[in-house]
């Protein structure tokens, strides 16, 4: 169970992150409390593709993604950055507006 | 290290795990070392470029033993915390800091193969490492419960984010140029006389150099660029609330972080431990000649590399000390109005520069591209790459650019 | 085979971190905790691709988020955060119903990666040959002497990215049918990253730039936020 590492895992921890972080997405108040979520979601689904690149993690090495899967955590840590940037900037504009970055109260898009 | 360990027959993870244990030993004595010269230097400096002459009795003639001196005062001193600081986060900050810069030194290779851990991809280790050292001053900046301490902080954020962008475009300059970002590669490129070094390289390597100079020195924080400390302004900073021990492991890690960029521009630019003149093969003092041989002619890269390293302390010192402070905006313009755009219009002076001087240095370039990264050539098979078109380039590797230098020169 | 080796206990050290950051951010209520947690939960993750074998992706994830984004974030925090600012209750019942919910996902997951024997079982080491490189990157002597097979992948990785395979080439023939599709490189959506970012850039400047603010009115319900 603990010697070789294997994909399995890899999985699990990156099972726990992507929990952590929907349930951070939906419990928590605060807009950047909500980002942090997203970025443990993405940071989930990375630690999975990396996982899946390397074929020395499973007894099937000719299935593994290979380059693709670093390649593909590559694109996704970017526009992770890109997606932080745009956010941050969005709340700093609503608290701009309404001295508060309470997600709850930012209904007034409401019909 | 390790492989010996394994030799002597330990289990593999233990061989591995104390082999790391004893090289960061090696390394945080070192971390140690530099801040306490470095300081001694500073108050010397400071001393003559003020008419003075700095410390001249603790330890002898010279001071010498002013900076141990300075470290026990600190460590002797009370301990305090504001009662509106975070205490988990204000405590936790210095080490934090601390731990950034330690990493910075783990992958500057002293001398040939004198690397904590060497890496092919060292330099990019350094940069990431390099941001992190903010986040401590954040913590610390927030969790003080202090005004001129949040100001500090924000100042240090926004300051050192914005000079990680220039500093990036200007270390890629030298990788151009090298086509690596191995740093053991980097050095082991600018081996014999000192007009190989890579500021000698040609024009832009040669501006590069001052850009990087002076955005190194906004980055770590030093005057004239201090603002997140400005005395004149904000008291301390984000150092405002801070006393005793945890003060000075923020002074430490500043000032290994200056060593450590001073370190780093001496590898890229100035040929790291290769000095001026190259003795140490006329010596016959180099690693083919037998163990011995490589390793005497290895203590003199370290001192080479060393010199170089204090030498752009020295500078630092002498600009704080010289120059007066600038304003924030005009920091942060600085950063963004000139420093960005110049850098990136040498990096893409030195992509031309490079490609023109293999068009006309190198022969005739053939379809085969050879790549090291791979285990054998490749042979680009399926389209990946037209065969019949002979490529447009030669693609640039480091076997093939060190080549092409030596055509060069 | 019980014997510990090193990437195991990394692994475990790496991982442990990994998941406690990330339950930190959970369950702590002060955004600066949580900005902690994120940063020692990213860190780790990036401890996590070392001994995977992707050394310049965890050098990414070292740079750009926990270097850029989690700086980032608290640079938000600290913009945003108020002297005596009430943390926002979140109702009792909404807690018991998300992780009710989240303990659900969380099994059906781990039911799903347990359910696939091939993935409880590693790969001799000798079968990773010409792999990206083993798990165990980190231990490797002395750098002068790697084998081809053990240095980064950060040259493959920048081929890829201008479109060449070079980590493919020599071995396509050896690959089953459904690799074959990947002998493409990643030159188009590279550029297109490229532009996003730029696209970014210019939006969230657009979005923060400095213009006089409009007086801030609180919300008329949410009086007593503030």
């Amino acid at each position: 169970m603990f010697h070789p590492i294997t994909l399995a895992h890899y999985f699990v921890v990156g099972a726990v992150l992507f929990t952590c972080g929907v349930l951070c997405m939906v419990l928590k108040r605060n807009a950047l409390g909500v980002l942090m979520g997203v970025e443990l979601v993405l940071n989930g689904a990375n630690l999975n593709w990396i996982a899946l690149s390397n074929p020395a993690l499973r007894s099937d090495p000719a299935w593994a993604v290979g380059l693709d899967g670093q390649l593909m955590a590559l694109f996704v840590i970017v526009l992770a950055a890109g997606e932080a940037a745009v956010a941050l900037a969005i709340a700093l504009n609503y608290y701009r507006l309404y001295l508060s970055v309470d997600v709850d109260q930012a209904n007034q898009l409401k019909g | 290290m390790s492989s010996w360990l394994l030799q002597l027959g330990f289990a593999d993870w233990l061989a591995y795990g104390s082999a790391g244990l004893i090289k960061a030993g090696l390394v945080l004595v070192l971390v140690l070392f530099t801040p306490m010269l470095a300081l001694w230097m500073e108050r010397k400096i400071a001393g003559r470029i003020q008419d003075r002459l700095g410390p001249t009795r603790t330890g002898g003639r010279f001071g010498w033993l002013q900076s141990p001196a300075d470290g026990i005062k600190l460590l002797m001193k009370e301990d305090l915390m504001p009662a509106a600081a975070d205490p988990l986060l204000f405590r936790l900050a210095p080490y934090l800091s601390f731990c950034a810069v330690f990493c910075l030194f783990v992958v500057l290779p002293m001398a040939d193969g004198w690397a904590p851990a060497g890496w092919d991809s060292a330099l990019f280790f350094f940069l990431a490492v390099a941001g992190l050292e903010v986040f401590g001053v954040i913590l610390a900046g927030y969790a003080s419960g202090s005004k001129w301490s949040l100001f500090g902080a924000m100042r240090e954020a926004a300051q050192v984010v914005s000079y990680e962008v220039p500093l990036g475009l200007c270390v890629v300059v030298p990788v151009v140029v090298a086509g690596s970002m191995d740093l053991e590669e980097i050095a082991r490129m600018q081996e014999g006389w000192f007009t190989r070094w890579f500021i000698f390289h040609d024009p832009f390597t040669f501006l590069t150099f001052w850009i990087y100079a002076a955005c190194a020195m906004a980055g770590l924080n030093r005057a004239p660029f201090d603002l997140p400390e400005a005395e004149s302004e904000l008291v301390a900073g984000f150092a405002t609330e801070y006393s005793g021990f945890r003060w000075a492991v923020f002074f430490m890690a500043e000032y290994a972080a200056m060593f450590a960029w001073s370190g780093l521009g001496a590898i890229l630019f100035f040929g790291g431990w290769n000095g001026p003149v190259p003795v140490a093969s006329w010596l016959g003092l180099v690693s083919t000649n037998g163990p011995l041989a490589g390793f005497l002619g290895n203590l003199l890269s370290l001192l080479n590399f060393l010199l170089k390293a204090l030498l752009g302390v020295t500078v630092m010192i002498w600009a704080r000390w010289t120059l007066p402070r600038l304003r924030i905006d005009q920091v942060i313009a600085m950063c963004w109005k000139y420093c960005v755009p110049l850098a990136t219009l040498m990096l893409v002076g030195v992509v031309f520069w490079q490609a023109i001087s293999m068009e006309i240095f190198s022969p005739k370039p053939t379809g085969s591209c050879t790549v090291r990264c791979s285990s054998n050539p490749p042979r680009l098979s399926q389209g990946a790459w037209p065969e019949e078109t002979p490529s447009a380039f030669p693609l640039p590797t480091r076997s093939g650019l060190a080549s092409q230098r030596g055509l060069v020169r | 085979m019980n014997e510990p080796s090193l990437p195991s206990i990394l692994f475990f050290l790496f991982a442990g971190l990994a998941c406690a950051g990330a339950v930190g951010v959970l369950v702590f209520q002060r955004i600066v905790y949580m900005a902690g947690a994120l940063l020692v939960s990213l860190a780790a993750a990036a401890g996590l691709f070392f001994i995977a074998g992707a050394d310049f992706v965890g050098l990414v994830q070292l740079m750009v988020y926990v270097g850029g984004t989690v700086v980032l974030l608290a640079f938000g925090v600290m913009l945003t955060a108020r002297r005596n600012q009430p943390a926002w209750q979140v109702p009792g019942v909404q807690w018991a119903v998300g992780l009710a919910v989240g303990g659900c996902l969380l099994v059906v997951l781990l039911w799903t990666v347990l359910a696939v024997p091939q993935w409880q079982t590693a790969s001799a080491p000798e079968a990773a040959e010409g792999a990206p490189s083993a798990p165990g990157v980190l231990v490797r002597s002395g750098s002068r002497q790697t084998s081809p097979s053990q240095t980064g992948t950060i040259g493959p990785l920048g081929w890829a990215m201008l479109g060449v395979r070079t980590e493919q080439a020599d071995q396509s023939d050896a690959l089953p049918d459904v690799r074959q599709t990947g002998q493409c490189g990643y030159l188009l959506p590279f550029e297109i990253i490229s532009v996003h970012l730029v696209l970014v850039l210019v939006g969230a400047a657009f979005l923060a730039r400095a213009k006089r603010p409009p007086e801030p009115r609180p919300l008329e319900q949410g009086a007593k936020v503030g």
